[in-house]
């Protein structure tokens, strides 16, 4: 068909439809242009704006699912992620509790051993001997009755022997040769921590005692950390520690205190032959 | 040429104002765009085979827009908006090309 028509370029043709004339169909035409240039221009900056504004509603369901679905799965993620970071902060604060209570019990345990120097509300037992007459005998009794009366740190001062008692009294202790480390020269004498293990014996001349190998002489002076009431109460009942003192010529004294200190440590030596046994109670 | 300048005009018009679609025409205007497309592509072939007629392509270039703006709008009240107007657009789409195939026939006959 149109290899018949005369040989006119199709850009000619074009361009002869193009020439302006003020027909119907160039008007109508060019509005019809304008209106699609117009609607094309608008399409075209919606598209390029927000994006879900020309979305139908059926792919804005499709996104809500699938962005549901993937905070969903987030929410999951961030769950177990929490829970994991509780276990190990829980696990965390176990062991901090577990070292704070072994820390206390080790404290606890150090001053019942007599390791750690003590301090709290206790009292003061000052016992003058002018006749050399308290036996080891009585210091022990008295200890005992501190004990009971809820003692928990005990310390006894005296004076020091003179050097040739002193050897006198330690050649036949348990404890060994010489002078133990507990004994603390201080200004009025010896110091020495009474713990579970600690023994009276006279000394060889009757002139003191020997309390864990260091031999003391009177005056003594025994501080015990516990409930002042109750220990100076227990020191005075009658037919007590103060009147076995009295009847013997020697004078007690008790003074409570709102603090006393017992600074004598005991030394403490490895068990050669006990070990600790395992044992489920142990956990109370 | 008036046809051509009024294009630019339009887009001109269109960039200037901005205006923004009113959401009810919203999923109709690409359709309706895509549609007036197809019309003035044929209208351009009509042009070189001859038989151009400016009735014809006032009718079929609202028709056209009219129709597809139809099927969308019928395809979203059946729940099928989306396919339908992916298929419009294939249609449209194909014809479109085999209108700038043959334009493109007469112009550089190839």
């Amino acid at each position: 068909m149109t290899d018949e028509q005369p040989r006119k370029s199709g850009l000619r043709l074009l361009l002869d439809a193009g020439r302006p004339r003020a027909t119907r169909a160039q008007v109508i035409g060019g509005i019809l242009c304008g209106l699609l240039g117009f609607a094309l221009v608008t399409q075209v900056h919606s598209t390029t704006g927000l994006g879900f504004t020309t979305a139908r509603q059926s792919d804005l369901v499709d996104i809500l699912d699938s962005l549901s679905a993937r905070s969903d799965q987030l929410r999951a993620q961030i769950a177990a992620e929490q829970a994991s970071l509780a276990k190990l902060t829980g696990g965390t604060n176990q062991t901090e509790a577990a070292l704070e209570e072994a820390q206390q019990r080790a404290a606890t345990l150090q001053i019942l051993a007599g390791t750690a120097a003590a301090t709290g509300p206790g009292i003061d037992l000052q016992i003058t001997d002018p006749q050399h007459q308290v036996a080891a005998d009585d210091l022990l009794e008295a200890l005992e009755e501190l004990r009971d009366a809820g003692a928990e740190a005990i310390q006894i001062t005296g004076a020091a022997a003179s050097n040739t008692a002193a050897a006198a009294a330690t050649s036949p202790g348990p404890a060994g040769a010489a002078i133990t480390p507990t004994a603390v020269p201080g200004a009025s004498g010896h110091v020495v921590r009474l713990v579970a293990n600690s023994y009276f014996v006279d000394a060889p001349d009757r002139s003191g005692v020997v309390v864990d190998g260091v031999s003391l002489v009177p005056p003594y002076d025994i501080v015990a950390i516990g409930d002042p009431h109750t220990m100076s109460t227990a020191m005075g009942i009658p037919g007590g520690v103060l009147d076995t003192l009295t009847g013997k010529g020697a004078h007690g004294t008790v003074l409570t205190h709102d603090t006393v200190q017992v600074t004598a440590l005991h030394q403490v030596t490895a068990p050669q032959y006990a070990r600790p046994a395992p044992s489920a109670s142990s956990a109370g | 040429m008036i046809a051509a300048i009024a294009l630019a005009v339009g887009v001109v018009l269109g960039v200037i104002l901005h205006p923004t679609v009113p959401v009810g025409l919203q999923p109709y205007l690409p359709i309706a765009v895509v549609a007036a497309l197809d019309a003035v592509f044929g209208a351009i072939r009509a042009i070189l085979d001859g038989i151009f007629d400016d009735k014809v392509f006032v009718v079929s270039f609202i028709a056209n827009v009219l129709v597809a703006a139809l099927i969308v709008f019928l395809g979203d009240q059946l729940g099928v908006g989306s396919q339908l107007s992916t298929a419009v657009v294939v249609v449209l789409g194909i014809r479109i090309f085999s209108n700038a195939a043959a334009i493109r026939r007469h112009l550089f006959r190839a």
